[in-house]
């Protein structure tokens, strides 16, 4: 299983690099997200300091869904879906290796989304380890659920505004929890901020156990 | 009654509600009934 | 006088046999019907007129009676939703499947409803519709968690396979449910937001029993819908399959037609074949 995940992992990592839709299209639109916000808020105010933690996490959660339409558009091109079931690679290992692909991406963004609020919104990256412990828990939740949903809504006419009816109302402890962290860690009371890790983690166990078990017979029957 | 008009406008609201939907599942329950052959609805 | 209508290829009218009644009713829902009515009767009386007023709320209280039962109502059809698309996935009878859309559709309108009256109840208590609490907060994403598997059953596609996505869908989302209540109570307990209190068991007696009745009402009343609404499913899907029949008899009768190239056979089926494919044109 982890040998098919990390051959899936690749062939999308390598599809990235070439494409560089990532770096070159959605890492742009996060930055655009945190303009946005500086332009419906009052810059003036420390607002979108104080605010920083969820707009941080909001733009995250927009960007993961560019990811996620990706990450399965290049699956339904050319029968994809097809002989990505004839392959005879385990689904759990699919479904781990378009996961973490699509993690390794979010991670990318959160860096650059990082650097966009200390620039733009001033803020101060206080406390990086419960910030960093944050992110890897977070992402996995995200990416976890999010290919769950994207194969769900992969190959439909309404895919597009399907994901996120899906996606964004279940993963909304994530938004939750990363942001209390985020603001913990940026307040400097970091203590605050390790109970809302545990409960990232433990969304990310559920969905990546369901995601592992469920993937066969969700590729199976579609 | 305190706050009357708010208790009124709940229990309308419910009522309406949940007296539409249950109209409307009965109505087209018999509109698709008529179309079905007996033996195909065996609760009757 | 009755011929036995050949079932699903005719159209309306004769179809319904001798005599039948044709509605979705039966002797069991009849009783559950008027149970469910006389507990309706009996809570409004007890919601409204004798359970007392409360010392804080005054008479908005009466609107707990609706909101919770409402509430537990529309959790509960979650969790039937997901069952039955679990048991669906796993025995494959379509039984199941019918059973998780209607609870689904009947759990739209109770979660609409329980924030419907959350609001109402809201307004004249804190003076604000709506307030980030935990109940309601965790109601409103219950919603869209409901209208997401709806939305998928009513995709473009083949219904087998937007039923199968939508129980998956069903069943990602109800091992969200717990996460989102634990995660939303947390978050809340930080701001010290005024909860709709939980009616604690050493409140009045009386307010007490109205509330318990009405919880039970309400399990009846979503009970009888669910009868229903199973049933116009399942009347639903006899018609599609028998639809589709019909269509493919069609289709075969032009077929037929295309290829008879010598001059009408004096034949009755050839006759009637070219009857449908004329009506249908």
């Amino acid at each position: 299983m982890f040998r098919d995940a990390w051959l899936v992992a690749g062939k999308d990592l390598r599809l990235e690099a070439r494409s560089r839709v990532t770096t070159n299209q959605v890492a742009p639109f996060a930055v655009t997200v945190l303009i946005l916000f500086a332009f419906a808020l009052d810059p003036d105010s420390d607002v979108l300091e104080r605010a920083t933690a969820g707009l941080f996490w909001v733009a995250v959660l927009l960007s993961s869904l560019l990811a996620l339409q990706r990450a399965f558009t290049v699956e339904s091109v050319d029968g994809n879906r097809d002989a990505l079931r004839l392959s005879g690679l385990e689904p759990a290992g699919i479904f781990l290796g378009k996961a973490c692909a699509v993690a390794a991406q979010l991670i990318v963004l959160e860096v650059v989304l990082g650097i966009g609020v200390v620039v733009l919104y001033d803020a101060t990256l206080a406390g990086p380890l419960l910030l960093g412990a944050t992110c890897l828990a977070a992402t996995a939740g995200l990416a976890a659920a999010g290919t769950l949903y994207g194969v769900l809504a992969a190959g439909l006419r309404v895919r597009d505004t399907l994901l996120p009816l899906l996606l964004f109302p279940v993963v909304a402890p994530v938004l939750i929890g990363g942001t209390r962290a985020f603001e913990a860690a940026l307040g400097d009371v970091p203590g605050e901020g390790w109970p809302w890790v545990g409960l990232l983690c433990v969304f990310a166990a559920v969905y990546t156990a369901f995601g592992v078990l469920a993937f066969g017979p969700i590729l199976e029957e579609s | 009654m305190s706050h009357g008009g708010y208790v009124l406008a709940g229990y309308a609201a419910s009522a309406v509600a949940i007296g539409a939907y249950a109209l409307r599942v009965l109505g087209r329950g018999r509109a698709l009934s008529r179309r079905v052959p007996p033996k195909d609805r065996r609760w009757t | 006088m009755t011929s036995p209508a050949p079932s699903g290829t005719e159209p309306s009218g004769t179809a319904a046999g001798a005599g039948a009644p044709a509605h979705t009713g039966s002797q069991g829902t009849r009783v559950l019907g008027s149970v469910t009515a006389a507990g309706l009767v009996m809570l409004s009386l007890f919601a409204l007129v004798f359970s007392p007023a409360e010392a804080d709320q005054g008479d908005a209280v009466r609107l707990m009676y609706i909101h919770v039962p409402t509430a537990v109502v529309a959790f509960l059809a979650f969790f039937v939703t997901a069952a039955g698309s679990a048991l669906w996935l796993w025995k494959k009878s379509r039984w199941w499947d019918l059973v998780a859309a209607s609870s689904a559709e009947i759990g739209v309108i109770f979660t609409a409803l329980t924030l419907v009256t959350g609001m109402v109840w809201g307004r004249p208590i804190w003076g604000v519709y709506w307030t980030w609490d935990a109940r309601l907060t965790s109601t409103a994403l219950l919603l869209l968690l409901f209208l997401g598997y709806l939305a998928i059953r009513r995709v473009p596609a083949e219904p087998d396979v937007r039923n199968r996505r939508a129980a998956f869908a069903g069943l990602i989302a109800v091992v969200d449910v717990p996460i989102v209540h634990y995660s939303v109570n947390w978050w809340n307990s930080l701001h010290q937001e005024p909860t709709i209190t939980r009616l604690d068991p050493s409140i009045d007696g009386l307010m007490l029993f109205t509330l318990m009745l009405g919880i039970v009402v309400f399990l009846l009343l979503y009970l009888w819908l669910l009868v229903h609404r199973f049933r116009l499913a399942w009347l639903e899907e006899q018609l599609a399959s028998s639809d589709l029949a019909a269509a493919l008899v069609e289709r075969r009768a032009e077929a037929d037609e295309a290829t008879i190239s010598a001059p009408p056979a004096p034949s009755s089926a050839a006759k009637a074949s070219g009857t449908i494919a004329e009506a249908s044109r």
